[in-house]
């Protein structure tokens, strides 16, 4: 008997022991919409049949909370893996000490060959902080039958026959934008394209950068192109009201023809509408300016706390190869950083692929590149301006304080 | 808060003499000094959580107000800047204007709670039911309020507009105006908080004495004076606690400014409490958050420290 209870002990100790040994890897995730959440869990999948002895312990958060709880885990408790955004976002942390240096899974994988477009995002002071696992192209969603209706034959290219095709439609009593403000992040979007085509790319990273004055002439110039739009009546009206989802039934039943956005958006179209839609990047506005996108970069990172940065590496190895990129980009209606991934077989994704090949500079999203105070601040100056544009004075003074604050007088 | 000892009944000697011959041998110092330190012993775990989760809190807080802090990191010590900030934020004033429109409007819902109740207090068929579905709006969660009344305004393809659009009358699209948005959700929130002073009014309406409305009907009062004379007074302590949760249900109106607009469009209805959690979470400005949180917390104090000095004085005037 005695003998007995000594094997279960034994035993149980055995266990025990061998479940500390199976190699738990924890990843704490914000990819909570359902496209999202179905690719990470594809690729969880396909990383543990690759890797049978590694048991991936996958927690998904919401995007907003994850926000919130990140700052908490990664300093208490962290994971072995997180999802994270590349460029200033990333930036914030790897200051703050919190990530890990991965330049040897770059070097020892061969990415910097293999993903070219996204090393600038995943370097600070020319180290690798994270690995990217898809990225995308912001641009027009459109119905294309509305455009039709309207008699137009062919999507702008320019600024001039951006501001026709907007009269054409308001002519045939369809309302050319949609737009929900109520995130505040969807005026951005306008604002971005709209500097760097304007501008252009240096210029518009000094500004995230906070080295130039928002009260700037070459600021209010874009605010007065921005103006065109607005009093011509391009926007749905009371946008504040709506979030982007919510300004997206006005495509649906076509009292508005187009919405700036990004790859997202498609799966949100109900099934006869999506096939009705088409893509069209932002329209050039001054021909000397080179063409300069927003590429949003979603990428991997190890918190420098993890546990298992062995297999956390593993995982960051195996999400960049090019056939598991395809996959993962391709359920989420993205682009794969991997030149040798193939990008999904339908227009979005080819078109964005298209225009951010032609790219001669990429930008990450507004609320990405700059402070967070200073990107909330500005976007509600954005808003403001779309309800009321003869304010913009006013507004870029506020938003100009909020920069002086934080990057200092200039 | 330190809790008025109860009146046990029993005069203490009997107390003693009950306990018997164990007391006799405990040591001097603890017979003399009993009525001082049994009560500690009993207050002592209340007072170690109060300490714990709310006194703490609110000291740590206070010292958060003097940093610079973005949650994680280094704390940096910058005085009173964010109080001096604070004063020239143009946000800030929106957000108290906002927080007085609401003290000032929520106190219609104990007038229309009471007015509810009295329409309600009566013994028809069925009037149970009617109760419960009036008080209905109170038992839904303020996120579900919330929502139904953004579905509601919804300047497009909500209730509101398709209802006025048939009679030629065009509202503005309320959460998206920044004159209109704080008072649709005051409105919005007036509907489950004048439920539950209904509610407060329905139980404080059972124990008015008959008798006295008969003798002020002899009298030949009614109407509108047999309210105001005969009724209301006893309903004093009704009205008492319809004001106290009005009041604190006021100046933390949170839920609902998150839900229906996140103090938008451009922060014109946005309040302190909402401001607050924006700063911290969204802007990772933990000091600055503090600093509102702290502002709050002494708008706060005014209005306790007028509760408290009542509730005393109605305890010392019960004895």
């Amino acid at each position: 008997m005695k003998h007995f209870k000594t094997a279960i002990c034994a035993g149980m100790i055995a266990l025990f022991a061998s479940s500390v040994s199976a190699r738990d890897l924890v990843m704490n995730a914000n990819t909570s919409d359902p496209a999202q959440k179905q690719a990470m869990e594809d690729l969880i999948a396909d990383f543990e049949a690759a890797y049978p002895e590694i048991d991936v312990k996958f927690n998904l958060y919401d995007h907003e909370a994850f926000k919130v709880a990140m700052r908490n885990f990664l300093v208490s408790d962290a994971p072995d893996l997180i999802t994270w955004n590349a460029g200033n976002r990333m930036k914030v942390f790897v200051d703050l000490g919190l990530f890990e240096d991965v330049s040897d899974v770059w070097e020892a994988e061969g990415l910097y060959d293999k993903m070219p477009a996204v090393v600038g995002a995943s370097s600070v002071d020319g180290k690798q902080y994270g690995v990217p696992y898809a990225y995308y192209a912001w641009g027009f969603y459109y119905r294309k039958d509305l455009f039709e209706k309207a008699g137009i034959t062919e999507t702008p290219t320019t600024w001039e026959e951006f501001k026709e095709v907007g009269a054409k439609l308001n002519a045939a009593g369809i309302t050319p934008v949609t737009i929900g403000t109520k995130n505040l992040w969807p005026a951005a979007g306008w604002f971005d394209f709209m500097n760097l085509r304007i501008n252009g790319v240096e210029f518009h990273a000094d500004l995230m950068d906070g080295k130039v004055a928002y009260t700037d002439d070459r600021v209010k110039k874009v605010f007065e192109s921005w103006a065109e739009l607005v009093k011509a009546d391009f926007f749905v009206e009371n946008h504040p009201a709506y979030s982007f989802q919510e300004a997206l039934p006005f495509m649906n039943q076509g009292n508005a023809a187009m919405y700036l956005l990004a790859p997202f958006i498609v799966s949100m179209f109900p099934e006869d509408v999506r096939e009705k839609v088409e893509w069209f990047p932002f329209p050039i506005i001054d021909p000397e300016v080179g063409i300069y996108e927003d590429a949003p970069t979603d990428s991997f990172h190890i918190p420098v706390n993890a546990k298992n940065k062995e297999d956390a590496r593993l995982f960051l190895a195996f999400a960049a190869k090019a056939d598991v990129q395809t996959k993962t980009a391709g359920t989420l209606d993205m682009l794969p950083p991997n030149v040798n991934a193939s990008v999904k077989d339908d227009r979005f994704a080819k078109g964005g692929f298209e225009q951010l090949s032609k790219a001669n500079g990429i930008m990450q999203f507004y609320d990405r590149d700059t402070d967070p105070a200073l990107a909330k601040v500005g976007m509600q100056g954005f808003q403001e301006f779309l309800q009321n544009p003869d304010r913009i004075d006013q507004i870029l003074e506020r938003i100009e304080a909020e920069r002086a604050r934080i990057y200092g007088a200039l | 808060m330190p809790v008025p000892l109860p009146d046990l009944g029993v005069p203490m000697a009997d107390i003693q003499t009950l306990s018997g011959n164990r007391l006799r041998r405990d040591t001097n110092f603890f017979r003399k000094n009993k009525l001082v330190i049994m009560p500690m012993v009993f207050i002592a775990p209340a007072f170690a959580m109060f300490s714990l989760f709310v006194i703490y809190p609110i000291i740590q807080s206070i010292a958060l107000s003097f940093t610079e802090w973005q949650g994680i990191g280094p704390k940096k010590w910058v005085g009173l800047d964010n109080y001096r900030l604070l004063f020239g934020d143009p946000v800030f004033w929106t957000s108290l204007v906002n927080n007085v429109y609401w003290l000032v409007l929520f106190l219609l819902a104990p007038v229309l709670g009471l007015f509810v109740a009295l329409f309600l207090n009566q013994n028809v068929f069925g009037i149970r039911l009617v109760k419960s579905l009036f008080f209905f709006p109170f038992v839904v969660s303020q996120i579900v309020v919330g929502l139904i009344f953004a579905w509601f305004y919804d300047p497009a393809f909500g209730l509101l507009a398709t209802m006025l659009e048939p009679l030629g009358i065009k509202i503005p699209a309320i959460l998206a105006n920044e004159d209109w948005a704080t008072f649709g959700i005051i409105i919005a929130g007036l509907w489950p908080q004048t439920a539950y002073c209904m509610i407060l009014y329905l139980t404080g309406l059972n124990s008015v004495n008959p008798e006295m409305i008969e003798a002020a009907r002899l009298d030949g009062a009614k109407g509108w004076r047999l309210l105001v004379k005969i009724v209301l007074p006893q309903l004093r302590a009704a009205t008492f606690i319809a004001l106290v949760v009005t009041v604190i249900g006021a100046l933390r109106s949170f839920d609902l400014v998150a839900v229906m607009t996140e103090g938008g469009p451009y922060n014109s209805s946005n309040v302190l409490a909402y401001y607050m959690y924006d700063n911290a979470i969204f802007r990772y400005r933990m000091g600055y958050a503090s600093a509102i949180a702290t502002i709050l917390f002494l708008i706060m104090d005014v209005y306790i420290a007028w509760f408290l000095m009542r509730l005393l004085k109605n305890e010392k005037g019960a004895r």
